[in-house]
């Protein structure tokens, strides 16, 4: 036991410290994809798992051929909308159930992912081509990954503002309250959903720059990281701004969950959990969380509490 | 203002549960009509304003609004002829959206929605003196979130937003039979008032005698998916409701023997 924590040292923690800030900003890029379908659109999105690998894919893959590194981020964003669609058609279109669209989708990408990139991996290297981003230069990138999530936090802030926005939140809402309005519900879905997949597949563009590489596994469990990063920011935010609550900070809010995932997942890495075991920690993180509001709400009215008070007036 | 020629609605078509919700069912309503509308439990009045707003495609016949065909319509690209209220206070208004949020909302039914702000500040303006004309206090607190509101104000605020840009036809379906009464009949009186002041055409679906009696020029009662009944001007002033029972009687060889419309 004092030999595993003579082990430990304290430096290595704080060495890595710059790497989960980088990755949190990059992937709370995703988060915030995740934000629109889990919390607005009340869409349970599965395409997050697919469309991320897609983004990687393609921004690697243009990279290596030569095409400058924003547009090849761009042309990952389109791809990643163009997913978002074919789960929203085949949900609005089709009639499938929204769950199950996505999970179609997602692993229709797989088969898509793999015969864009040729193989199961490409590696793209910082010294060869110019990225955006690399985990060799930590501090650059997380310039350029804050850059990025206040680009995107300020333009969701106005998009979501707007009457085509406020459309999208009174869709994912109360639907009855959105037709009885005008709204066309089933175009509002396939606008959020695609929204929503562009940031993920932007978030795996630059996740692949990271990283250096574009791996057909990299989106395995993303949209789980992806909720942890919403759940935390949430919880974070309604207890820290009670009555205060302003979109934008609740969109910063879920950047920094996904900062807080990555500086936990550090902690629990410079602990020497196993690495194999780091999905079933993240699932556990994110039942934990999203099992917190239900237990809390139990604790204060529940049958086995009704059957104590009211057995005790029987006695 | 609405015209339903020979509209007829089954659902569950070729199952044991097939039923007849509406069998060629007429009914015009002039320019500022307030028709309410009676009978028991599956009679067929909400299918009847449900089959109005376009909530799914009628099997037969053709409704009109305002001389509009809309019958190929589904519900959302009728919205700017309707103004609707539901019964469920919860499912009429956004309760993760500010109050103005929502009357924004509502201030574009029918309109494109476009990259324009959600909210002018002309705008604000005018929806806190129509949410003074309610009388709640609510045009205080035009940013609370609507989820915050109590069962009564959702519904005033819903009736505000059916009538915010003046609908052709005003649908108000059991919009107070999930209230306590002292809401539900201030709810009744707003409605009347909107109505009365902005001299809309308004179909009323009610459960209750007293109040299908003491509202509207005009009071339909339906049974099996038939309208039974059509009674208007002086005979509709007239009406009471040991009048009502026995010409249900008359009129269907039964009693109207369903304990929610004559407990009410």
């Amino acid at each position: 036991m004092l030999q595993y924590f003579a082990s430990l040292n304290f430096l290595t923690l704080v060495k890595v410290l710059p790497g989960d800030i980088a990755q949190g900003l990059i992937w709370g890029i995703l988060a915030l994809g995740v934000f629109i379908t889990y919390k607005i659109l009340d869409f349970a999105d599965l395409t997050v798992d697919g469309s991320f690998a897609t983004g990687g894919a393609v921004t690697v893959m243009l990279i290596l051929a030569g095409v400058p590194t924003p547009v090849a981020l761009l042309a990952a964003v389109l791809a990643g909308c163009l997913a978002g669609l074919v789960t929203a058609l085949l949900h609005t279109m089709l009639g499938i159930p929204g769950i199950l669209a996505s999970i179609l989708t997602q692993i229709a990408l797989f088969s898509i992912n793999l015969n864009i990139m040729g193989k199961a991996n490409q590696a793209v290297s910082v010294d060869q081509y110019r990225l955006v981003l690399s985990s060799r230069f930590n501090p650059q990138a997380i310039l350029s990954g804050a850059v990025f999530v206040v680009l995107i936090i300020a333009a969701l802030y106005w998009y979501f503002g707007t009457e085509q926005g406020c459309a999208i939140r009174a869709t994912g809402c109360t639907p009855s309250m959105a037709k009885a309005q005008g709204i066309n519900i089933n175009t509002m879905k396939i606008l959020a959903l695609s929204l929503s997949n562009g940031l993920v597949a932007l978030s795996g563009g630059l996740t692949a720059q990271y990283q250096g590489f574009s791996d057909i596994n990299m989106g395995r469990g993303a949209i789980v990281i992806g909720l942890a990063a919403v759940i935390i920011g949430d919880v974070l935010f309604s207890a820290i701004l009670k009555k205060r609550q302003n979109f934008a900070v609740r969109l910063c809010f879920v950047v920094i969950g996904s900062i807080l995932y990555y500086i936990v997942i550090g902690i629990v890495l410079w602990l020497k959990m196993p690495t194999n075991d780091m999905k079933l920690f993240t699932a556990i993180i994110v039942a934990i969380f999203l099992a917190v509001p239900y237990l809390k709400e139990r604790s204060r009215s529940s049958f086995t509490r009704a059957a104590k008070n009211g057995g005790k007036q029987n006695a | 203002m609405l015209d339903l020629n020979n509209v007829c609605k089954a659902f569950n078509v070729g199952t044991v549960n097939e039923k007849c919700a509406l069998s060629s069912v007429d009914l015009h309503l002039e320019d500022g009509d307030f028709v309410t509308v009676i009978g028991s439990n599956g009679a067929g009045k909400s299918t009847l304003l449900n089959a109005v707003a376009g909530t799914w495609p009628v099997d037969s016949g053709s409704i009109l609004i305002d001389g509009q065909n809309v019958t190929g319509l589904p519900d959302y690209q009728r919205a700017s002829l309707l103004g609707r209220v539901f019964q469920d206070p919860m499912i009429g208004t956004a309760a993760n959206m500010m109050i103005e949020e929502n009357l924004a909302l509502a201030a574009r039914r029918g309109k494109r929605r476009g990259l324009r702000w959600q909210i002018t500040p002309a705008e604000r303006e005018q929806f806190h003196e129509r949410l003074k004309e309610l009388g709640l206090g609510l045009e205080d607190r035009m940013s609370v979130k609507v989820g915050l509101l109590s069962g009564g104000q959702r519904q005033a605020l819903t009736l505000l937003m059916a009538t915010l840009r003046r609908p052709k036809l005003l649908l108000l379906d059991e919009h107070t039979a999930a209230l306590d009464p002292t809401t539900a009949a201030k709810v009744l009186e707003l409605s009347d008032r909107v109505i009365a002041e902005n001299k809309l055409t308004a179909l009323m679906v009610t459960h209750n005698m007293k109040d299908a009696i003491r509202h509207g020029n005009r009071l339909i009662m339906m049974n099996d998916g038939k309208i039974i009944l059509d009674i208007s001007g002086e005979e509709k002033k007239q009406l009471t409701k040991a009048d009502l029972l026995q010409k249900f009687a008359e009129v269907s060889g039964n009693t109207l023997e369903n304990d929610r419309v004559l407990l009410s």
